[in-house]
């Protein structure tokens, strides 16, 4: 569409901008602060300059936390896209099957995120849970609470349970918007249907796949109490990601100058690999 | 082979269904059953656990912050948005990719990030422990993706709505009002569910920013979990009960969210 230029649109925008301000700003610069400076409370300051950012980056407690933070990313986006995109192309397109799906497997969005960590505490308990109980039953050695593998494993079962049905939906959308034409000219020339996928399907499915790649990414990588929830990062270290390891060193050893550097190294990683996403989406975008 | 197809959907939801399912299993039943047998249905079915909550008001009310939060920030956050939307999707204006990229940092930012800093201002303005505090900041991450669904729809409505309007002797506000947000109602409707569904899953903000007062209910949960021993059935019951609001919702918008998709960019 052409936009005509009105400086006046402004307007419209600044109750969002303020809002938001309100909430982004502020807070944003508390935590520059806490990053330059040191603190012994009563809102006594003296300046460190780098020394936290240093110190951060050097230790080898956040490099770990890095390493498997990235890690449980992958792993969930490689699991979660191809398996979303199978489940919406093997959807109904019409009938009282849709709304059933999209009923169904919307309900896993729509719990709180601590109740999700519960839920899964209590159906992965290896004695009563149903998923522990019946994996011992099976023969296998399982206890999350106690074995990092086991631990991984349930962290990443909850994950694919909760958020796949996210993938599903954009990939339903987009699969939506395919006019019937494509179809019946594929059909006219005898393509099979990996050709269709490949050739229609997934090119007109980029848009959203994209939105929904960006969407699990900051989520995933912003993980907290799901897995604080469930496992409370342990056994040991295993599982805790970023945000937790944050969240241990800001509140619960109230290392205020170290925890604001991190979470300055951690929202500049965010953005970067957003801004790579949106700057691709948006010259996508542009030339379609 | 059409019936093939059937296959992976309903695995894919029954996977989904049973956690839900144990909780439910697990809520019907007595604490001693639970302690000392496995069992795949409640043996002593029992509904005590609920009871306890709808009699008990610092269960009750738990659910009450909840809801009054959550709506709170979704009229706050499409009300702010809508105009701002329409900029987006029609003018052209200083900064404005800038600026769209700006609120979707704020989508971006880890809520552990913000969890000491917001405790400390929300404080210093006295707001504290109040459902405008737990409202306000999740406009945080709402309102960016209220603007950013809700952009994608107003751009699919064509510009000559606009204009025809105005030669019709429309005022601007009649005009989007009276025409302009009847057209994409089902953009709107996809955007409250998505601001309902954000608000009421986000629990990190809400139990920093809340003590007594406004405690939602998810705290409440966690923090019964600690402190009187581990009642699963009673935690079960709670968490079986978070699930309906959102089943209530998802009912409501379940055709808008297949069509109202394709439609706009989210």
């Amino acid at each position: 569409m052409n936009k005509t230029v009105n400086q006046k649109a402004w307007f419209f925008v600044i109750p969002v901008f303020v809002l938001v301000a309100f909430n982004a700003i502020i807070p944003l610069m508390t935590v520059v602060n806490y990053a330059f400076q040191e603190t012994f409370g009563n809102n006594v300051f003296m300046w460190e300059g780098t020394r936290w950012f240093k110190q951060i980056m050097l230790s080898e407690r956040f490099h770990a936390s890095l390493g498997r933070q990235f890690l449980f990313t992958f792993i969930i986006l490689f699991i979660q896209i191809p398996l979303g995109i199978a489940i919406a192309l093997t959807m109904p397109k019409e009938g009282v099957g849709v709304p059933v799906c999209l009923v169904l497997m919307s309900m896993p969005l729509l719990i709180p995120w601590n109740v999700v960590g519960a839920m899964w505490n209590i159906f992965a308990l290896p004695d009563i849970g149903f998923l522990g109980h019946s994996l011992n039953a099976l023969g296998f050695d399982y206890n999350f609470t106690q074995q990092i593998g086991d631990a991984w494993f349930t962290t990443i079962l909850m994950d694919v349970w909760h958020w796949t049905s996210l993938v599903v939906l954009l990939s339903y959308a987009g699969l939506r918007s395919i006019q019937p034409a494509y179809y019946q000219a594929a059909e006219i020339d005898g393509a099979s249907r990996w050709a269709i996928f490949t050739k229609i399907e997934l090119p007109k499915m980029k848009k959203v796949l994209t939105i929904a790649i960006l969407l699990r990414f900051m989520d995933s990588f912003m993980i907290y109490t799901e897995p604080f929830v469930l496992t409370g990062g342990g056994p040991g270290n295993a599982t805790a990601f970023l945000s937790i390891d944050l969240v241990k060193m800001a509140l619960g050893q109230f290392d205020l100058g170290p925890a604001a550097a991190m979470s300055l190294i951690y929202f500049f990683i965010v953005l970067l690999v957003c801004w790579v996403f949106y700057t691709l989406m948006m010259r996508n975008e542009e030339k379609s | 082979m059409k019936k093939a197809k059937w296959v992976v959907p309903t695995i894919y939801i029954i996977f989904l269904m049973l956690p839900i399912y144990w909780l439910l299993n697990m809520s019907f039943k007595t604490t001693t059953e639970i302690i000392n047998t496995y069992t795949l249905w409640p043996q002593e079915f029992t509904l005590d656990n609920y009871k306890k909550i709808f009699t008990d008001s610092t269960w009750y009310t738990g659910y009450l912050n909840s809801i009054y939060y959550v709506v709170m920030n979704t009229v706050i956050s499409v009300a702010a948005a809508l105009p701002a939307a329409y900029a987006f999707s029609r003018y052209k204006f200083l900064g404005d990719k800038h600026l769209f990229f700006w609120l979707l940092t704020n989508r971006m930012a880890p809520p552990a990030v913000f969890a000491l800093p917001f405790f400390q201002f929300y404080s210093s303005v006295n707001l504290f422990d109040t459902h405008v505090a737990v409202a306000l900041s999740h406009c945080l991450f709402n309102i960016p993706l209220a603007v950013w669904i809700l952009e994608g729809f107003m751009s699919s409505v064509p510009k000559e709505l606009d204009e025809t309007a105005y030669v019709d002797g429309y005022s601007f506000w009649r005009f989007f009002f009276k025409i302009f947000i009847p057209t994409i109602t089902a953009g709107i409707g996809i955007t409250m569910f998505f601001c309902f569904m954000f608000s009421w899953v986000e629990l990190l903000l809400a139990k920093t920013l809340t003590a007594v007062a406004a405690k939602p209910i998810a705290a409440t949960m966690t923090r019964t979990a600690s402190t009187s021993g581990y009642e699963l059935g009673l935690l079960a019951a709670a968490g079986s009960l978070t699930i309906i609001p959102g089943a209530i919702v998802i009912y409501f918008v379940r055709n808008y969210i297949a069509k109202g998709f394709a439609l706009g960019r989210v």
